[in-house]
């Protein structure tokens, strides 16, 4: 077995008592105290998360929009500076290489924010396809993230980085100092919550983390593993990829059909995706509920008429809730809300019913 | 490290079940290095009274959050009593796993099995090895 890679908050981890696992090649806390109290914590006052794991791959040069505009689903050359965008990345056959957020730096820069798990073969793919007069750099290792979620986030932040954030709307970022090293500070997230992601260089990430800490005592402010973000990015529907998204998933069976610019085309992958949307999907991402006591998990079966139909992409207690939520993929027959489903939970049948997601509606930034 | 409570007045087995025989029935939770170990306790899945339970083998599922375990029975015989109220209150084997947080009761086929399960400091010392 290969020694885990270490983010620069390892020692800060093990130190806070966290049950340490491996992640994607990482050593990441699961949890610091219980997934369900931090859970809690994002959704009524906040939540800091290590995800420094993530990857992010920059392109710049003359090249670089257009390049962007070949590599991923949504539009980048009408992204203005400041600006974020989801997007998947595609390959010829119309499945998804990767899910990320692509960041409009200046006029011929942006850098897309990846899955630990893929930033290798991502960054592969881009230099594969990336054409000309563009550069396409990996600075994951160089680059800490912090993410700072739930709605005590900005007066957190604010305190801690002497910003002012409430004009920062939802999917823009600005680029401030941090003791005398630049930071990135984005509103995005993968909890559902309001919140912040910061950008970091390595050697500055734990003042950071520290700083935001202190700053958010008087919050209630608690550290976060990645326990608390599966149940969190649940609740909001939030695909993960490796469970909702896949090489041979297109976006469009993930319901992902807002963020793929298919009119347009012109990227890797749209002329399948077209193609395979013109035929018709045999199967459709869903979101369900479960009608009995009972936990649906990655790879359970799902069942309609005594038949098995689909596959449970991902499950989870819904700690918000505190019923059974999952996501799975069923025949677009069998994909409309209000359809009885089966989970096979151990041979045994539990009734579930496709429901709207997300599943939880946290409120997003205040505008007052 | 994380320090165990593992009270002297029942046995346990290596799967992290403890057992407190009275009379010839043994009452059956998980150890509180079970519970800590799986976190916030969501769901717990029992057999029925009247079951027939094997030592070593599967009675039931434990789930928490991330993941699901077997419960593993410590003593063979028959169930004659289950704690209904964790299907309501699975975090009681959080909360109280010695007391609150039962499972089950087995009438005993054969005591020696009982006597054949860890004392509280063996099983200190298995849970010692183990965590390396």
């Amino acid at each position: 077995m290969t020694e885990s890679k270490r983010t620069p908050l390892y020692e800060t981890h093990c130190r806070l008592g966290a049950r340490m696992v491996d992640f994607a090649g990482f050593a990441m806390p699961v949890q610091y105290t219980s997934i369900l109290e931090e859970h809690a914590a994002v959704r009524e006052r906040a939540g800091l998360f290590d995800v420094s794991h993530m990857g992010q791959i920059y392109l710049s040069g003359s090249g670089a929009v257009a390049a962007a505009e070949r590599l991923v689903s949504c539009p980048v050359a009408s992204l203005g500076q400041g600006a974020v965008r989801y997007g998947l990345l595609c390959n010829e056959t119309g499945g998804v290489v990767d899910d990320v957020t692509v960041y409009r730096l200046a006029n011929q820069a942006l850098f897309l924010c990846v899955n630990a798990a893929n930033t290798e073969k991502d960054y592969r793919w881009m230099l594969a396809h990336a054409g000309e007069g563009v550069q396409v750099e990996d600075r994951s290792p160089r680059l800490g993230l912090l993410a700072l979620q739930g709605p005590a986030s900005q007066a957190i932040l604010e305190r801690a980085c002497g910003l002012a954030l409430r004009e920062l709307k939802r999917f823009r970022f600005i680029e401030g100092a941090f003791e005398g090293t630049r930071t990135l500070i984005s509103r995005t997230g993968y909890t559902g919550s309001d919140g912040f992601e910061v950008y970091v260089e390595s050697e500055t990430t734990l003042r950071l983390w520290e700083a935001l800490l202190r700053a958010g005592e008087p919050f209630g402010l608690q550290p976060c593993g990645l326990g608390a973000r599966d149940t969190l990015r649940l609740e909001a529907a939030l695909p993960l990829y490796g469970h909702e998204l896949d090489d041979t998933t297109s976006p469009l069976e993930a319901r992902l059909d807002r963020f793929v610019k298919l009119a347009q085309g012109g990227f890797i992958g749209a002329q399948a995706i077209a193609k395979r949307k013109a035929q018709g999907h045999p199967r459709l991402l869903v979101g369900f509920t479960l009608e009995e006591r009972g936990i649906a998990r990655a790879g359970h079966v799902l069942a309609h008429g005594g038949k098995a139909v689909g596959v449970v992409t991902s499950g989870a207690p819904s700690p918000s809730l505190g019923i059974s939520i999952g996501l799975g993929y069923v025949p677009p027959s069998l994909a409309s809300v209000g359809t009885q489903l089966f989970v096979v939970i151990r041979e045994r049948n539990i009734a579930a019913r496709v429901v709207e997601t997300p599943f939880v509606k946290a409120p997003g930034p205040r505008r007052s | 490290m994380a320090d165990y409570d593992i009270p002297d007045d029942r046995r346990y087995s290596a799967e992290d079940e403890w057992a407190r025989l009275e009379e010839d029935r043994v009452s059956v939770g998980v150890t509180d290095y079970a519970q800590q170990q799986l976190g916030d306790i969501v769901f717990v899945e029992l057999p029925a009274v009247g079951t027939t339970v094997e030592k070593g083998e599967p009675f039931g599922v434990i789930e928490s959050v991330k993941a699901v375990s077997d419960l593993y029975a410590p003593v063979s015989g028959q169930v004659v009593e289950v704690n209904t109220d964790l299907a309501e209150h699975p975090e009681h084997v959080n909360e109280d796993c010695y007391g609150d947080g039962w499972m089950l009761t087995i009438e005993v086929e054969d005591r020696a099995e009982y006597d054949g399960l860890l004392d509280a400091s063996a099983y200190r010392r298995h849970i010692a090895e183990r965590k390396g």
